[in-house]
Parts: structure tokens; sequence; C-alpha cells
């Protein structure tokens, strides 16, 4: 299947490996999930899933110690928020994950509504594209949408974001709402600059206990 | 099966602390689900698939609780890839085991998955702990909460068929 409609003299993602890439979505995934950050409390916990998502979150907040930032074992992100969110009831929690993760353990979703605690909420950036692995298109791209799986697992606080405009709302919503929440942000794909961040995840855990816990 | 060693398990895994018990619904930990959901002290889990559970108890060590993963000898198969999130970020790790595919198995799909259980966590970096006998349980399950949440390392307690008695098959 074709993967561009773009005019490769004009295409954004010239000389990225994004290069000809195009999905249904157009917001800026760097942007537009800063700006949902920004509207959320300072104590806010975060897990941030690997590869672009944990990108999108350093970008917004810099190197904090309230974010644990995958390298690795994909599809861990949501699961590891519930626990999370169920340790602190009195902290808002937000995985902020991709579709293609997402996808790897869709199920999670089921389990996120069952347990419903109303301080988890989730980002999902959906660029219909696996970055890591050379931007080939995902189930997104094809057909699949991951709000209405969301609705389906039972989760009440659905939200799909395809404009500026709506980033407002669905923000209002991860900040408030008495469920749990999920957000899907339609972006367009682009290969946005790689941002340092050590692969040592036992540092990165200890560091968020000691910060939230005062021990590690 | 008794209901007399799994209940003090419970009472162990309780006075441990843990709080999250996470699970696929299965026969050989029945009494411990049972009593999670009815504890309205703890958060019991229903999982899709057992790796969530994973995930799970690593978040709650990470939110300063502690959790449980029970689930069957065919789980573990489905946790492989992101065991690498408990070694990677030095997460302490319990999960209780009921085995299948053990001694007197009836079915042979179980029995791939159930001989492979044990050296396939090994080869993860899990520590495997078995009990066979119902006067094994207190020592063996208390020595596996201590290297789990003290020492902080991975450890798996195998629920052997000997002391679950193998599933009837006619």
């Amino acid at each position: 299947m074709p993967d561009s409609k773009n005019d490769p003299n004009t295409d954004p993602n010239k000389g990225t490996r994004a290069e000809g890439k195009t999905a249904t979505g157009h917001l800026d995934r760097r942007a537009a999930v800063k700006s949902i950050l920004n509207m959320l409390d300072e104590d806010t916990l975060i897990v941030a899933g690997l590869a672009g998502a944990k990108g999108d979150v350093l970008a917004a907040l810099g190197d904090d110690p309230r974010i644990f930032g995958f390298g690795g074992a994909m599809g861990a992100a949501a699961s590891m928020g519930l626990g999370l969110a169920l340790a602190q009831p009195d902290k808002r929690v937000l995985v902020v994950t991709g579709d293609g993760e997402l996808l790897m353990n869709v199920g999670t979703l089921a389990t996120i509504a069952v347990s419903n605690p109303s301080n988890l909420g989730i980002i999902c950036v959906d660029n219909e594209h696996y970055g890591e692995t050379g931007y080939q298109r995902s189930h997104t791209g094809l057909g699949t949408d991951l709000a209405t799986m969301a609705m389906g697992a039972g989760i009440g606080a659905v939200r799909t974001v395809g404009e500026e405009s709506e980033l407002v709302e669905a923000g209002e919503m991860l900040r408030q709402s008495n469920g749990s929440a999920f957000v899907l942000l339609k972006v367009r794909v682009d290969e946005p600059p790689k941002i340092r961040f050590s692969w040592d995840a036992a540092f990165h855990k200890n560091r968020f206990r000691q910060a939230l816990l005062g021990t590690p | 099966m008794s209901t007399e060693w799994p209940e003090e398990i419970y009472g162990l895994l309780r006075e441990a602390g843990i709080d999250q018990f996470a699970f696929v619904p299965d026969a050989g930990h029945d009494h411990l689900i049972k009593r999670s959901i009815a504890d309205p002290d703890v958060h019991a889990i229903a999982l899709t698939t057992e790796e969530e559970g994973v995930g799970l108890l690593a978040g709650a060590h990470l939110g300063g609780s502690r959790g449980v993963l029970l689930m069957q000898s065919s789980g573990v198969g489905n946790c492989i890839n992101l065991l690498s999130l408990i070694r990677t970020g030095r997460f302490p790790f319990l999960t209780l085991i009921s085995m299948r595919g053990d001694f007197g198995e009836g079915n042979p799909w179980q029995m791939p998955m159930g001989q492979s259980t044990q050296p396939v966590l090994e080869a993860c970096d899990v520590i495997c702990m078995r009990i066979d006998e119902p006067g094994d349980v207190e020592g063996t399950i208390s020595a596996a909460i201590t290297m789990a949440f003290n020492s902080e390392i991975p450890i798996a307690v195998l629920l052997g068929q000997k002391l679950l008695g193998a599933k009837k098959f006619s």
C-alpha cells in the first residue's frame, strides 16, 4: 500500500526517516503534549512509554524526577500507570504512550476500565506509525480507532483530539475526571529531535521514589 | 483442595503489607483470588493477560505499595519480555505460580509451558522456589516475601501439582 501523498519537493520530513509518510492527524505532537501537560497540576506523576512518547514528555517537562520513562518492555506503560495510580490515590497519574505501544497490550484498557481509578489518565499520541523501527504504518493508519476501543473497554471519559482548539477540553478532562480518562491525540508524522535520557531504569525508579516518598 | 494453606498464604501476604493482588482467573489460586476480592483493604485487579501484572507491580512499587502476581504456569510465557522492566529497573517482584504440566498432568497441552516454567524464569534472573508439601508453605512464602521486598529481587514461588492436586480428566 502506498504510504505517501506528500509532494516530495515540499515534504516537511524531507531528509528524515519520516520522509514521505503521512497520517490522518495534523497536530504537532510535541506542542500538543506540552499544551496538555502544562494544564495539569505540578505534582502529577507521569509514566512515559518508550520512544516518541517519552521524547514528547521530556521536551515538555525536562528531565524531571516525577517522570518514569521506558526504554523497552513495550506495552507496559499503561499497566504501570494503573499500579501507580492505585498506590497513590491522592495524586494524579498520567500515562503518555504511542499507538504502537498501546496496541501491543490493548487489553490493559479493559483492566483499567474495570479498576477505574479516578486519578488515572492516558494520552495516546497517535501518529499511525511505528517511528522507532522506521515509520512502518500501524493499525491505526489502516482503520483501527483506539478511542473507540477505549470506549468499548469501558472507559467512561474518552476524547479524540484532532484540532488545537480541542486540547483545553481534553486537558480539563484529564485533570478533573471522576474516573479513568483516555485522550487520543491525532498527530502528524514527523521525527522530532531525540532527547538524551539515561537508560538506567533503576536510577529513574530510585529518583522517582525519593522525590515522591522520601526514600529510594 | 484444602483452603487451610491458601489461607495461610493470604495471611502472610497481608502481614507483609501487600495490598495489590493481580491475577488472571485460575483454579489453583481460587482461594487467594476470592479472599482478595472480598477484602476491602486491598486492590484485587483482574488482568486480561499476565504481563499486565508485571507493569502493575512495578507501578505499585514506584508509588510505595507492594503487590503480588497470581498466575498459572502458562501465564509465565506471557510475561517474559516485560520482565526486562523488573531486571533493568531492579524492581522487587513477587509472583505465586500455580503449576500445570507438572506432577500427574492429564492434558498434554499443559506440558510444554509447565516443564519450561522454571528454566525460563531462571533465564530471566527470577529466583524460583518450589512448594510441594503444605508443611513448607509458611517457611517458603515468608522467605520469598523477605527476598522480594527486602533484597528487592524477583522471586517466583511455584506451587506444584503435588500440593494443588492434578486436575481430573475422565
